[in-house]
Formats: structure tokens, sequence, C-alpha cells
């Protein structure tokens, strides 16, 4: 029987564990970008283990491209383990900061309630402005952003999203065996 | 035991059997060159006239010997101008441990002179990049290189050391490791081996296609280059014996079985036969070794052996399921798998499917005599006249497609041919790496009047090193690959394919110091290349072939393989 691929385009995290040497997130990046495809979140990070970085990449892709992008991954030398996760067997997270202009104190009132609805914490405030820090879902935050884009936001950055499988499994089930 | 670095890198050789490396000298890579004089004893090293010609050579060696070729080059334009000969190596899978320096760590991203950022630009086209600015790393980079260059998938490493790591005062402790690629004595690199090496095939999968080839009434086997690469012949044979099914062969996979045998149906694709493409098409049961269905083979996916359940052996789990879906795969090393099916294989019988594809196969007819030179002619007299043993080297167009078509090549590493990247120019460096690995077999190297005109420089080595190549120009006047597609598809508008000019390739043949011989006849063709064959130097026959002749049977691009544009 042939593999059935789902063809539908889908948001996959493809989080990578790779040796921490130089180069080697641009040798991940390029097998994306070789195939055209935009990257929605990259990020980069230490682990629990020594000298290991965990790349976490969000991309909207089909099945069956993710797979040989994976494939392809698992490849390059300094890449240890790779693990495609989709959105239903993990959790997601990403922080974002918003950053918003306060016109007068009533603006400002009704911003700080709408963040503590979303459980957000005010990181930053001045007479001009406030800087809000979430911490959620994609979903979430966005909704955040959404509410609060009936005020004048100033500047938004956001972490990209971080990505772990759901129950006791890991990455490091897929660790290639070293002696 | 301290050693100065240079001469670490050039123990690190020895270590794995390095007797020959190509390459070419220049400011960053002096102390390395330096160093090499020391070693000249040791290490034979070939000077050719442009880096393309040294990364070309390095990669034919490889190809030919099965062994892992060497490549130096400077920084800048000379580590830039291996580029297409690194490509090359990549898409055909061939082992080559390039090495360039670059400028010091003082200088690094600075724009310095001839600095370029190497191992940037080689990362997609190689299996890895160093980058060594420390000479510590020197001797365990070197050991890494070489086990991933040959280790599973083979292809090509590039390692670029900073000047600075190759300075004279530099010394690095080294304890020698005699007859690493037979020991791998080291454990960090038997683990790395380990790692990279194909697994074990799985019995499991085994006996799954051993089941499908039970239920198989028309099986089709393939022959792909990781037939060649692994020097699994003996193994192909033997399964294909047994599986008593119509063999076809890919560009890359030439060698793999031999041309001439019983159940060979010749090349499958774009310019596949008759009795391949058909075979493709009608059997119930594909099974392919060491081929990833490029799109020269699976010239359509959709409608690729449709009828048929597909078995991809491969060593690369990334080959399976890429361009074409399979059925069934076992990730493997051919030879490791092949053996395994061997074992537990009985003797099958397809006679009447055999014989139904094995009589498409073109009666093996005389070359007519007379008239103008064809190509089948030139094909005629190499077939006669060249040793059993030749290696042929070609170059990328029509002539290289004439001469995988009709020579009947027996053994892996006889044909050298840039398949996957069709590199132009790739042909005179692979028979210099080949003729340096087999210094008494005979080397021809077949190319196009396009393609020699790129890289025919390299007449100057074949000449300094009495290398006794003969080069055959298919001399068509013309692009004739790309004419051949201008006719069919275009509408006879032939955009920029004519090359009505020079040089006189007798007389440039000359010029290096080589014989040159003109022939336009298939006695004057006969008569010339027996006189190459024996005239104790290099040389080229300029061999005058009418502008339209074209490479038969073809099908176009994204259509079915049977649906012949050109019978
Ligand atoms: C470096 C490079 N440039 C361009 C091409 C495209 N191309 C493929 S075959 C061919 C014609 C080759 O002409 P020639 O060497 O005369 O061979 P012929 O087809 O006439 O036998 C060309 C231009 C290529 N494969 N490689
Ligand atoms: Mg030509």
């Amino acid at each position: 029987m042939k593999k059935q691929f789902d063809a539908l385009r889908k948001r996959y995290t493809l989080c990578i564990l790779v040796q921490d040497i130089p180069g080697v997130l641009s040798q991940v990046a390029r097998l994306f970008s070789r195939k055209g495809y935009n990257i929605e979140s990259i990020v980069s990070g230490a682990t629990d283990r020594p000298h290991i970085t965990r790349i976490s990449i969000e991309i909207v892709a089909d099945e069956m491209m993710i797979e040989q992008i994976a494939a392809q991954c698992r490849k390059l030398l300094p890449v240890l383990a790779v693990k495609v996760l989709d959105s239903e067997g993990s959790i997601h997270r990403e922080i974002a900061l918003i950053k918003v202009r306060t016109e007068d104190r009533d603006g400002r009132e009704e911003i700080i309630q709408i963040a503590n609805i979303f459980r957000a914490k005010i990181i930053d405030i001045c007479k001009d402005s406030l800087t809000i820090a979430v911490f959620g879902t994609p979903v979430k935050n966005d909704a955040l952003i959404d509410t609060l884009s009936d005020f004048s936001i100033l500047e938004i950055a956001k972490s990209g999203t971080l990505a772990m499988e759901r129950g006791p499994g890991t990455i490091y089930q897929e660790l290639r065996d070293e002696e | 035991m301290k050693i100065r670095s240079t001469q670490a890198i050039l123990e690190c050789l020895l270590e794995q059997g390095v007797d020959t490396v190509f390459g070419y000298p220049g400011g960053t890579i002096l102390n390395l060159y330096d160093e090499l004089y020391r070693y000249r004893d040791r290490i034979r090293h070939i000077l050719t006239s442009h880096e393309q010609g040294a990364s070309h050579a390095a990669d034919g060696y490889a190809r030919a010997t099965g062994k892992v070729g060497v490549c130096f080059a400077t920084s800048g334009p000379g580590a830039t101008n291996l580029t297409t000969g690194i490509a090359t190596a990549h898409l055909d899978s061939s082992p080559v441990v390039f090495i360039t320096c670059n400028v010091s760590e003082n200088l690094l991203g600075k724009d310095a002179f001839q600095e370029v950022d190497i191992t940037g630009i080689a990362m997609p086209i190689t299996k890895a990049t160093f980058l060594v600015r420390d000479p510590e790393e020197i001797v365990p980079v070197m050991r890494q290189a070489f086990v991933v260059a040959s280790s599973g998938r083979p292809g090509p490493v590039l390692i670029d050391f900073l000047k600075n790591v190759t300075a004279p005062s530099q010394t690095v402790e080294y304890a020698p490791v005699p007859a690493i690629l037979q020991g791998d004595r080291l454990p960090e690199i038997r683990a790395l081996r380990r790692r990279l090496s194909a697994p074990q095939p799985d019995e499991g999968e085994i006996t799954r296609l051993l089941e499908m080839i039970r239920q198989s009434e028309r099986p089709f086997l393939l022959c792909g280059g990781g037939v060649v690469r692994g020097r699994a012949s003996a193994e192909f044979l033997a399964f294909a014996e047994k599986l008593d099914a119509p063999v076809a062969i890919t560009v890359m996979g030439g060698g793999g079985i031999a041309g001439d045998h019983r159940l060979s149906t010749g090349m499958i694709g774009m310019h596949g036969s008759h009795a391949s493409n058909t075979a493709c098409a009608e059997c119930d049961l594909l099974i392919a070794v060491g081929c990833r269905f490029s799109d020269r083979i699976a010239t359509d996916a959709a409608t690729f052996a449709q009828q048929a359940k597909i078995a991809q052996i491969d060593i690369d789990q990334s080959e399976i399921d890429k361009n074409i879906l399979t059925d069934l795969h076992i990730v493997g090393d051919a030879k490791a798998v092949l053996f395994a099916l061997n074992a537990r294989m009985g003797q099958m019988q397809h006679t009447e499917w055999k014989e139904r594809i094995l009589s498409l196969r073109p009666p093996e007819e005389a070359a007519q005599s007379g008239g103008t030179l064809a190509p089948a002619q030139i094909m005629d007299v190499i077939n006669r006249i060249a040793p059993e043993n030749t290696i042929f080297s070609t170059d990328v167009g029509q002539h290289q497609m004439w001469a995988i078509q009709s020579v009947h090549f027996r053994y892996p590493g006889q044909l050298l041919t840039s398949g996957g990247f069709g590199t132009m120019g790739f042909g005179l460096g692979a028979a210099i790496g080949a003729q340096a690995g087999f210094p008494d077999r005979r080397v021809l190297h077949l190319t196009g009047d396009g393609c020699f005109r790129m890289n025919c420089n390299e007449l100057a080595t074949v000449e300094h090193y009495r290398f006794p190549i003969v080069t055959v120009v298919f001399n068509n006047g013309c692009l004739g690959m790309v004419r051949q597609w201008q006719t069919l598809i275009y509408g006879k508008r032939f955009s920029e394919t004519t090359l009505d000019r020079g040089p006189d390739f007798v007389k440039l043949a000359e010029a290096y110091g080589l014989r040159g011989y003109r022939a336009a006849t298939a006695a004057e063709f006969e008569a010339a290349f027996r006189s190459a064959l024996d005239c104790g130097s290099g040389a080229v026959i300029d061999a005058a072939l009418n502008m339209d002749e074209m490479v038969r049977p073809m099908v176009a691009g994204g259509s079915p393989v049977t649906d012949f544009l050109l019978d």
C-alpha cells in the first residue's frame, strides 16, 4: 500500500535538536527556503543537555512536504533529533510584548483591565504608554492583540512558538543512538 | 607528538590512504603547499589548469576507484571555481573531500583580499562543511570529513582552514592512527560512522518484498546509481537472475549490470529504450535499487509505473516517497539488502513476460558502413576496438546519451558521467582523475564540441602528466541536445545553439603537444581511433557529424514514459 499523505495544509512545528555550533541555524533554515516555504516562526534556545540547542520552527505545509523537510533535516551532520508536531498532539506557547499608547487615565485603566482578563502583565508603564507581556497559546495572544487594536498599538514583539509533545514522551526518544 | 598543523593535515590524508590529490595553489593555501613540497614523495599532487578541472578530476577519481577523492584550492576565486564540481559530486553522490584555505582570523568578515564565505556557499551542495579556526580541530575534523564523505550515501565535504591555522609556527598534538578506513580504531570516529551508515536491512521488510515478488507476474528491476556507488553489482546480478525479470539502468546505474546481459533492456526514462519504458508501463512490480526516480526517469510522476506496486531500496531515508510514492521500501546499503534478499529467494520464472519485453529490444545490427560519419558508426568502432575494461567519461548532451545507449558497461566505475547535475565540461577532468587512479587502464573521454570548448584547457594537464587519454569530439557544430529540443518543441528556431566557430580541434590538440586527428567517415574514424590508442600520448579526434542527428527515442519531460516524441 502506498502511504497516504494528508494533502491539507496545516500548521506544524518542527522541533530539532542540534549541536550548538556556528552555522547550524542557517543550515536548517535553508531547507525551508529552498522549497520556497515561509517560516512562520523560529525559536532557538538551550535545553537541559549541554551543547544541545533546540530549534522550533513553525510552518504551514502539507504532510508530505513537512515529512520530506524533516527527513532532509535528519541528514544534516549537526542535527541530532527531529520531531514533527501537529497542533493536536502538542502544546504550544509564545510570549508577546505589546506596547500601547495611553491617551488619558481612563484609557489606561481600560487597557489594564483587558490585560488582567487575559492574565497578561504590565511590565512597563509611563505617562504616554504601557507595555504588556502576555504568555499563552498563539491563539490567545492574538485575541489579546485583536482586543487591544481598539487602542493605538505602538509596537509588538513575539517570541515565536515553542512546542512540546503532550504526555510523557520526549524528543530525546528520537535521538540517534550514539556510542 | 607535536607536529606542524600543515603536517597534521597531510598526515591525516596519509592515514586515509590518500596518495593523489588534485588542486591549484594560491595565497591563503601557500602554507599547505609548502608542506606538500616536503611530502611530495608520498603524496602526488596533480596541478590542473583550472580549479573546476581539479574538482572534476577528484570526483572522477572517486567514481572510478571507489575511494575518497581529494581536491585543494585557495580562497576566494579558487574556492568559488570549485563550486560546479562540488555540486556535480553532490548530485551524483560521489565522495570527495575539498580542502580550501581562507584568510586569517583577524581579516575574517572584513572583505579581505580573496575572502569568500565558501562554507556558506558550499552548504547546500555538500554533506557537511567545516570551518577550522583552531589548530586543535584539524585532526578530528580531517578524520570526520573522510567518514562523512564515505559513510551512508557518499558525497562531498568541504573543509576551510583559516590561513593562521596553517601558519608554520602552529603545532598540534598528533597521534598517528594507521589504516583508519579499514579499522576505524578511534571510538569517536567509529561512532560517527555508525551514526551515518545505513541501518541493517529490516528482515520484516525483506520478507514482505519476497512476498510481493512471489505474487508478481510481471516484475521489472531498475539499476540505479546506488548499485554503482555501493559496488553491489555482483549481488545485483544474482538478484536479477533469480528474479528472472527485465532489468533497466538509469544513467547513474551504468555499469551496475553488464549492458549485454540477457536480461538487460538498457536505459529507462527520457531517452530510455522502448523495452525499458514499456516494461515500466506494463509491469506489476517495479523494484528500484539505488534510484531516486528523478524527473529524467519518472518523466511524469503521476503515470509512472501506474500498474505496478513499487518497491524502493535506497540507502537514504529521505529519498523514500520523495519523487514517487512506494508500496514498500527498504532503507539500507544496496549490497546488504540484495545479499539478504538473495539469501532467502528462490529461482523465479517469468518466461512469457520476459520474452514480451526483451523482444522489444532492437536487434544488434552492425552500423551501416559508408556515407558521412554517424554517431552509431563512432560507437561501433569504439565498441569493437576499445579494450574491454576501458573507462568512459562523458560530457553532457547528445553524445552522452549515444554513449550510454550503446556502450555495454560491465563494472561499477566504468562509466563516469554527470547524471544529476548535467555538468558540461565534466568529462575531461573526470577522465584525468580516472587515469590518475588507474594508470594502466585505457580512459576514453567522449565529448561534444560545446562541452569540449568549456574545459579543454585541461589538455595541458593531459600532456604534462603524460596521460594517454583519448578525447573523441562528437562534432556536430552545435549544442546538439538543445538543438534537438528546438527542433522538436520550439519550431526549429535555433536560438544561439549553432557553434559555427573555432577553434580547429586538431590544431588545438597539437598546440597542447598532443596528437590531433580528423575524421569524416567511419573508415577515417577507425583509422584515427586505432592510431590514437597506439600513439603513446593523449590525443583528440575531431569527428564530424551532421548537425541534425538526434538521440532516439525521446520522451518529453512531463509526458508518460511511453509517449515517445521520437521513436
Ligand atoms: C554548464 C552547462 N551549461 C549549459 C547546459 C545545457 N546544455 C545541456 S546539453 C547542451 C549542449 C551540449 O553541446 P555539445 O557539447 O556540443 O554536445 P551535443 O549535444 O552536441 O552532443 C547544453 C548547452 C549544461 N548542461 N551545462
Ligand atoms: Mg555538439
